[in-house]
């Protein structure tokens, strides 16, 4: 067994799963079975793994946490909140884990066009064909765990030529107002050749007393000369953990932009891998985490540039106050194939305390002689002269050191294409600003 | 106006500013011109609240109140305003915001409204044309990517905008060529009134043949060691400054 990891709390989650797979009649049963064996093999990392030396997880694991049956108590005003996609937006709202297709509103989409629950999809081709061959679920515990709770999320997929217009919008809460709940969400989308759409993933809680644990994973597959945005934010409260991973796999000339976005959450584990898997494709990664209080918030990221003439740009923001603390982790790897590559990386972090920490990591492994690879990461204070320039004119310090950092954050949200979903989160990060005062 | 009193500042245990006297009246502009190092900028500085500057000994009265123990923010809602040497540029903050809420916050601490969009931007275009400032500017960020005279004329601008009672001009003719620095001056003397005051440091004479001053006063290690009018700055202009050296002694 491998020593970086522990086993202590290893048999409340397989307890959790006998009680799971002998509830549910099994999303997709070889699969959840396969995952579930990995998952004991793995157990949970500890500091010692070399990903996870910074994020400690057992504050997490310490918890009991109950697998929601599918009840549904939400109401429509409990979600008002969080709509931030807009009015004409596909709305998959997922209570617990479960799609609530009373809140949702999915009509009207274009032909050959699947935007359904993964749960009512699983008999469906690409669904046999797509789930769970890209998530690394041999090396990574987290994603063996989701996938062997794989029940329910969305299954989004896209023919040939197909567009949709209206943003999509993933809404995930997790309602622990009853008890400390953990959910486990999946996505599979599979954009085909010369598609092009947009989606909001994004994840609540509600209910502050008991704590609650939402371990998801998404798959996306961008098809050829496809163009897809993928926003993940994350508003959870402080009680709430959060690790997911996001794999993604691109072929030939295909455009995919992601933004994730964390205004919340006790513990935060990103992980987002991205493989350039053939030529001419590019891919933006944009990160913004505003932290408080004890909070940590870790993004790992690893593009992988698997083939030529493919560009990656990534840039990365935090502003952490407190006694909150970051990680961000960046590895591109350039493989002896992929000449021509442009990589670029670059993370910012300002610390509005000086007891806020910051890990900052990039790790460029290149392969390959005909690139331009550049990476760079900074952290510090607010600027004090820009400061001093706004006190001279009238503006209180308070109000200054607010303008800054929401300039500093702006500059990462004006990446995002959908404009009622950039209008919309501007509130809620001056809010979490304020809050860190 | 303003009443400065054997004021002493020092920077870094540097001591710089050694005893300054001055007295500005409503409606008066007064030239501080001297050699390089003497305080000019000290003097700007430690009016407008920099930090790094320690005031070590006298007093300054603002229009009847203790400006030393004002934060910046105070000071400039009571009414004065630093134009800066060096415009510090603010990236993703457009002009427009920026000038809205400083505006608003100085009118709120005085009392008054919030001044609504529509009001804010009609005033904002009167005063562009002032100083004959392109619209687009405004929706860029702050002195972000300006020229040198870009980022002075946005100074004036936001003087004009915010409409103090005494205005520091921290060398704001430096670097500029003949047109922009006729434009800075066309922008000052449009504000100038009855009330309104102005401390103008520069280096150059050149800028007082556009902005006429009432006084001018030398300032040589860190004290005002002659004042007059401005023939006082003609003569310094064809005599340069070693006379005044020569005139004040090295024993200050």
């Amino acid at each position: 067994m491998n020593p970086a990891y522990q086993h202590t709390d290893k048999e409340k989650f397989l307890n959790s799963y006998g009680a799971f797979a002998s509830r549910h009649e099994l999303m997709d049963s070889p699969l959840n079975t396969l995952a579930i064996r990995k998952f004991e093999e793995l157990g949970f990392p500890t500091t010692k793994h070399e990903e996870w030396k910074y994020t400690n997880v057992s504050p997490i694991l310490k918890n009991r946490f109950a697998l929601s049956t599918g009840k549904s108590r939400l109401k429509r005003e409990d979600i008002l909140p969080f709509l931030l996609t807009g009015k004409d937006s596909i709305l998959l709202v997922f209570e617990n884990g479960f799609l609530n297709r009373e809140l949702s509103l999915i009509e009207n989409l274009p032909q050959g066009v699947i935007i359904d629950s993964l749960a009512s999809s699983r008999n469906h081709d690409v669904v046999k064909q797509h789930l769970g061959k890209y998530a690394p679920m041999k090396q990574e515990s987290f994603v063996a765990l989701n996938t062997a709770f794989i029940f329910d999320g969305a299954f989004i997929y896209l023919p040939v030529n197909a567009v949709v217009e209206r943003p999509i919008h993933l809404l995930y809460v997790n309602d622990s107002r009853e008890e400390a709940t953990v959910v486990y969400p999946r996505n599979l989308i599979v954009a085909k050749k010369n598609n092009s759409l947009k989606i909001a993933c994004t994840y609540h809680t509600i209910g502050n007393i008991n704590s609650a644990f939402t371990n998801s994973v998404s798959e996306i597959v961008t098809g050829a000369n496809a163009n897809v945005e993928f926003v993940k934010v994350q508003t959870e409260n402080d009680n709430t953990y959060h690790i997911s991973h996001t794999e993604v796999m691109q072929e030939r000339d295909s455009v995919f932009n992601i933004s994730t976005i964390t205004l919340g959450g006790n513990i935060v584990r990103n992980n987002l891998h991205i493989v350039l898997n053939d030529v001419n494709c590019t891919s933006h990664l944009y990160g913004l985490y505003i932290t408080d209080g004890n909070e940590l918030v870790d993004n790992h990221t690893l593009v992988d540039h698997a083939k030529p003439n493919c560009e990656s740009n990534e840039l990365y923001k935090g502003v952490l106050g407190g006694k909150s603390s970051g990680v961000f982790n960046g590895k591109v790897f350039v493989r002896p194939d992929a000449q021509k590559t442009n990589a670029y990386q670059s993370n910012k972090n300002i610390l509005l305390s000086d007891e806020a920490t910051m890990n900052t990591k990039p790790q460029l492994e290149i392969f390959a002689d005909d690139v331009k690879c550049s990476h760079g990461a900074t952290t510090g204070q607010l600027d004090s002269e820009a400061l001093f320039y706004l006190r001279s004119r009238g503006i209180g310090e308070k109000e200054a050191k607010a303008f800054l950092n929401i300039a500093f954050a702006a500059d990462v949200i004006k990446n995002i294409s959908l404009e009622p979903l950039r209008d919309r989160l501007m509130p809620l990060i001056e809010r979490k600003l304020k809050q860190g005062d | 106006m303003l009443e400065i009193k054997n004021l002493q500042a020092k920077v870094e245990e540097k001591q710089i500013l050694n005893g300054i006297n001055l007295t500005v009246n409503p409606g008066e502009v007064h030239a501080i011109m001297g050699p390089n190092g003497s305080g000019k900028s000290t003097l700007a500085s430690v009016l407008a609240g920099r930090d790094e500057y320690e005031v070590t000994g006298g007093e300054v009265v603002f229009r009847g109140e203790n400006l030393l123990e004002m934060s910046p923010e105070d000071r400039a809602r009571k009414g004065l305003f630093l134009a800066f040497q060096y415009p510090v540029e603010i990236p993703g903050v457009t002009n427009a915001n920026f000038l809205k809420t400083a505006l608003n916050e100085i009118r709120k601490a005085n009392g008054q409204t919030p001044m609504d969009s529509k009001e804010f931007l009609q005033i904002m275009k009167e005063k562009m044309k002032l100083v004959e400032m392109d619209k687009a500017m405004t929706q860029r960020s702050v002195n972000e990517g300006f020229s040198g005279g870009e980022k002075k004329r946005n100074e004036v601008f936001q003087m004009a905008m915010l409409e103090p009672m005494l205005a520091v001009l921290d060398e704001t003719d430096s670097g500029l060529d003949i047109d922009a620095l006729r434009i800075v001056a066309n922008g000052v003397n449009a504000l100038r009134n009855q009330e309104r005051s102005f401390i103008v440091i520069t280096h150059y004479q050149r800028l007082l043949d556009y902005i006429v001053p009432d006084f001018v006063h030398v300032l040589y290690k860190g004290r005002i060691v002659k004042s007059g009018t401005k023939e006082l700055a003609m003569e310094l202009e064809a005599k340069g400054y070693d006379w005044i050296k020569e005139e004040v002694g090295i024993h200050i």
